[in-house]
């Protein structure tokens, strides 16, 4: 049985398909077969930021449509052997995702994945509610910002009374904090909300903290996820939450300034 | 230098415990209006459309307020009768 994870915020341009990108890529690199799902019907954009644009024929829609098999459908990552990715579909219309069919596919990839990321689109719609309905554990992915926070607990709302686990009464969904484009700096100067404000804020657990980073935005240029460039402070922050979302202790980082000229010359280290 | 600029930082307000007051306060309400039963807004519609055919009050004078504990829900209900009125009959 494949575990369901879904990469949610509520808010727009946090992060979230960054995110699934990274910590897909991560967990199939651990050696687990791992599918990455994209859910946002009509503005499908996971395929650019793996890189795969240029090979989807067939879609998510089409899959439940029966007019692909999902192995027609899957795309294999030029990285790694892994990593499949089910890209949506770009031109039809939205209520062409049905629950119904969503959780077909999700049983079937089940049986033969390890993992399955669900990249949920923005807002509460028809989309975001099924990239969460079936999910076991759930990212949510926010910024140091009003809105996003604000957003991510309109998202908890949701998972804890809409998604399948609160309907069929069983165990709740696990829920984790991702908080993204953290600026230590800006927090010093009181400028930004804290990770401490945040999780106060929210009461969830913290899986990692991934600092602004021009990392990110040169990984999405080049269409590779940004865990693979592991010089950067941004993919060492997603390699940790994935070790971390897989047992491993490690201890949180990027959660303090980084050492100025200054500190480099008389701080040690 | 660097502890006259802290000095500077320290004077101006801090807009990230703004933002944690604020998002303190809105979070709490959307909460607590979150767990409440979906019928609640109709209830007290209705409750309000019996109350003014005995008495004339405002849209307001009406409070219903549910409460959740770990094994029992409350309803809260408050009426708030116009002064003028209490010895009319």
């Amino acid at each position: 049985m494949a575990r369901i994870i879904v990469v949610t915020s509520g808010k727009g341009g946090v992060g979230k398909t960054t995110t699934s990108a990274a910590i897909a890529m991560g967990l199939a690199k651990k050696g687990h077969k791992t599918a990455v799902i994209d859910f946002d019907v009509g503005l499908r954009n996971l395929d650019l930021i793996m890189g795969c644009e240029r090979r989807v024929v067939y879609d998510f829609i089409n899959v439940i449509n029966g007019e692909a098999t999902l192995n027609q459908a899957l795309i294999r990552d030029k990285h790694c052997n892994q990593l499949y990715i089910l890209p949506a579909s770009q031109t039809r219309d939205k209520d062409a995702l049905s629950q119904e069919g969503v959780g077909k596919i999700l049983e079937e990839l089940s049986k033969d994945f390890k993992y399955i990321v669900c990249d949920s689109p923005a807002g509460i719609e028809r989309g975001a509610h099924l990239a969460m309905y079936f999910a076991d554990d759930a990212f949510v992915v926010t910024n140091p910002e009003v809105s996003s926070v604000r957003d991510s607990d309109r998202m908890l709302g949701i998972l804890s009374s809409k998604s399948r686990r609160a309907e069929q009464n069983q165990e709740p969904i696990k829920e984790y904090l991702l908080l993204t484009r953290y600026s230590p700096e800006r927090v010093k100067l009181g400028e930004m909300l804290s990770v401490d404000d945040v999780q106060e804020i929210l009461s969830l657990h913290l899986l990692g903290v991934i600092p602004e980073s021009k990392s990110v935005l040169n990984a999405s240029n080049s269409g590779t996820p940004v865990i693979l460039d592991e010089k950067s402070d941004a993919g060492q922050a997603y390699a940790d939450i994935v070790a971390r979302y897989l047992g491993e202790d490690r201890p949180h980082r990027f959660i303090d300034e980084k050492k100025g000229i200054f500190g480099k010359l008389f701080g040690g280290k | 230098m660097m502890s006259l600029l802290d000095y500077f930082r320290t004077t101006k307000p801090r807009s990230a415990s703004v933002a944690k007051e604020r998002l303190q306060i809105l979070v709490a309400h959307e909460r607590s209006s979150r767990n409440q039963p979906s019928y609640l807004p109709q209830l007290q519609k209705e409750l309000l459309d019996v109350i003014r055919k005995y008495v004339n009050v405002e849209q307001d004078a009406i409070s219903v307020n549910f409460e959740q504990d770990e094994d029992q829900e409350t309803l809260e209900l408050n009426i708030v009768l116009p002064d003028h009125q209490a010895k009319h009959s």
